[in-house]
């Protein structure tokens, strides 16, 4: 564990000395506080739900961004050899990456904490129960996306491959639930399998079980299979 | 303390190596010598860890390098060929995380000493993409030194370095033997017969030889030859030579040049000279032909006929002669 926060504490280094972070963190700071206001100003509500949803949907389009260049860049560069080679379990590597782009996500979402200081300046009472579940269901939600963009960036040694194949997958986790209004019969399933709609609770201010087992879960499985793929690259 | 033993690495395709067995002693500095394809980086890769080898078994220092592989890693300091680094890290950024990877205790001293050694202690707060290639080597190096590992693989060390670079980091290597094991691999002939005590050539995924420098030039000679040029040659100077005692073949290479091959044991130089001067043919120069560490090479990677000894066809070899006189 020691070894994967060193390593996570390096990525989150180089994440604030290229352009990538500022530009990704300002994309999304500029996107979330035009919707804020926007949303503010016509619904006249103290409340963050839609923020919440369409920081969800910003996510989606970010994530594969934020974790691109984590394990494919260290495989194009051969850095990863000198990696492998100390005394460092593979899953280490894994977890210290996904967790600096967790990092990441964490100082963006610490930005929009002004929101809900802005509505409560304002003399506006948001329901902080549903803030709170707003945003434990945010970095849940990150963590699975940002887990699976992890895994992405360990199948290929180059990094918009990578920020292709993590979109590929987060849309068609995104989406999956849609079909369920098509395939009726299905739909309950489809919809349990969909990133999204798990979401919708924790912006409502309930926290299912369920709903953080599901995210929790996908989290693991992400890092366990990017664990292993990265294991079977030292048999090729 | 480094231990290999019938090591075979197929990819799904090809066979990169094939029953690879050697050990190296503590202290010893082993080099690998071969074509590219050969197979060195394949071999060291599994040595460090890299990957699992298809069969066979390694072990540093006693730990198995798959089944013990974390021991086995702390006990190496690796530089692996192209040396990759993280461009964005300043130098003494990269060697402090490298020392946290490692677990190296006192950390500052660490890096500082590993700085110290490889002479880049003034580039500390350099960031490493703008280094020049030998100071990126360097830096490379230093982190393989990082946590004093009693074991060293270095692929390539000297690899697109200036002359004095060159010099340099074999210095370095130098001074790092006898107390540490090291394994690195080269292209550069003389390279090996300065720096190491034993050569493993390898030829296409095999082992064709492991011996000493010295021991691999004199097994190759099964005969010794001497270059002799004189001034003004008769018909009969290659029959007058060809009857001196030891004397086995003289071949006639025109323009006054012979070269002689003699039993292994004799030094025929004084005998030939007199039998030159006697005659009045003009002695030019005459010296004893050593085949260089690159005829070696050739020979044993050389499939076709590793028997037969490389011709000089009129050019003079060019390393380890010794030059007897000129008239």
């Amino acid at each position: 564990m020691h070894t994967a926060l060193t390593i996570a504490r390096r990525e989150l280094a180089a994440y604030f000395v290229s352009p990538i972070a500022y530009v990704v963190t300002a994309a999304f700071l500029v996107i979330s506080g035009y919707l804020f206001s926007i949303i503010l100003i016509t619904s006249r509500q103290a409340s963050l739900e839609g923020l919440f949803f369409n920081i969800t949907v910003v996510l989606l389009f970010i994530a594969p961004f934020m974790t691109m260049r984590l394990l494919a860049e260290e495989q194009r560069s051969g850095t990863i050899e000198v990696l492998l080679t100390a005394p460092v379990r593979d899953w280490e590597v894994v977890l210290g990456k996904f967790l600096a782009a967790l990092g990441l996500f964490a100082v963006m979402l610490l930005f929009t904490l002004t929101y809900s200081l802005m509505l409560w300046r304002l003399g506006g009472n948001p329901d902080w129960g549903r803030v709170v579940s707003g945003y434990l269901g945010l970095c849940l939600l990150a963590s699975a996306t940002l887990a699976i963009g992890t895994l992405a960036s360990a199948l290929t040694d180059n990094q918009i491959t990578a920020a292709v194949i993590a979109f590929a997958i987060l849309l068609l986790l995104w989406l999956i639930g849609a079909a369920g209004n098509v395939a009726t019969g299905a739909a309950s399933v489809l919809q349990a399998l969909s990133i999204s709609d798990r979401y919708d609770d924790f912006a409502r201010g309930a926290v299912n079980l369920a709903d953080v087992v599901y995210y929790l879960s996908l989290t693991a499985g992400a890092l366990f299979l990017a664990t292993r793929v990265i294991e079977t690259r030292r048999y090729r | 303390m480094i231990e290999a033993q019938g090591l075979v690495k197929r990819y799904s395709t090809r066979t990169a190596i094939e029953d690879i067995s050697f050990r190296v002693e503590r202290g010893e500095i082993l080099g690998f010598l071969g074509p590219n394809g050969a197979g060195k980086t394949t071999t060291m890769r599994i040595l460090t860890g890299y990957m699992p080898p298809s069969a066979g078994s390694a072990s540093i220092a006693g730990h198995d390098v798959v089944y013990d592989a974390l021991a086995a890693r702390q006990n190496l300091g690796y530089l692996p060929e192209n040396v990759p680094l993280y461009p964005e890290m300043s130098v003494v950024g990269y060697l402090d995380y490298m020392a946290r990877l490692r677990r190296v205790s006192q950390r500052r001293e660490a890096v500082a000493r590993a700085m110290e050694q490889v002479h880049i202690t003034d580039r500390a707060d350099d960031r490493i993409g703008k280094l020049s290639k030998g100071y990126r080597q360097r830096v490379g190096l230093a982190q393989a030194l990082l946590h004093s590992p009693p074991v060293l693989i270095l692929d390539e060390p000297t690899v697109g370095l200036d002359p004095r670079q060159i010099i340099e980091v074999r210095e370095l290597i130098r001074s790092l033997g006898g107390e540490r094991t090291i394994i690195l691999s080269t292209h550069i002939l003389p390279e090996v017969s300065q720096l190491c005590q034993r050569i493993v050539i390898l030829n296409q995924g095999r082992i064709a030889a492991v011996d000493t420098p010295q021991a691999l030039t004199a097994r190759l000679q099964g005969s010794q030859r001497i270059y002799l040029e004189v001034a003004q040659p008769t018909p009969e100077t290659a029959v007058a030579l060809a009857e001196i005692p030891g004397v086995e073949q003289v071949q006639a290479q025109g323009q006054g040049v012979f070269d002689i091959q003699h039993e292994r044991d004799c030094d025929l130089r004084q005998s030939i000279a007199a039998l030159v001067v006697e005659r009045g043919w003009g002695l030019l120069e005459l010296r004893a032909v050593r085949m260089s560490m690159e005829e070696i090479f050739m020979q044993l990677t050389t499939q076709e006929d590793t028997t037969t000894v490389i011709e000089p066809d009129g050019e003079i070899p060019t390393a380890e002669e010794e030059l007897v006189t000129t008239s």
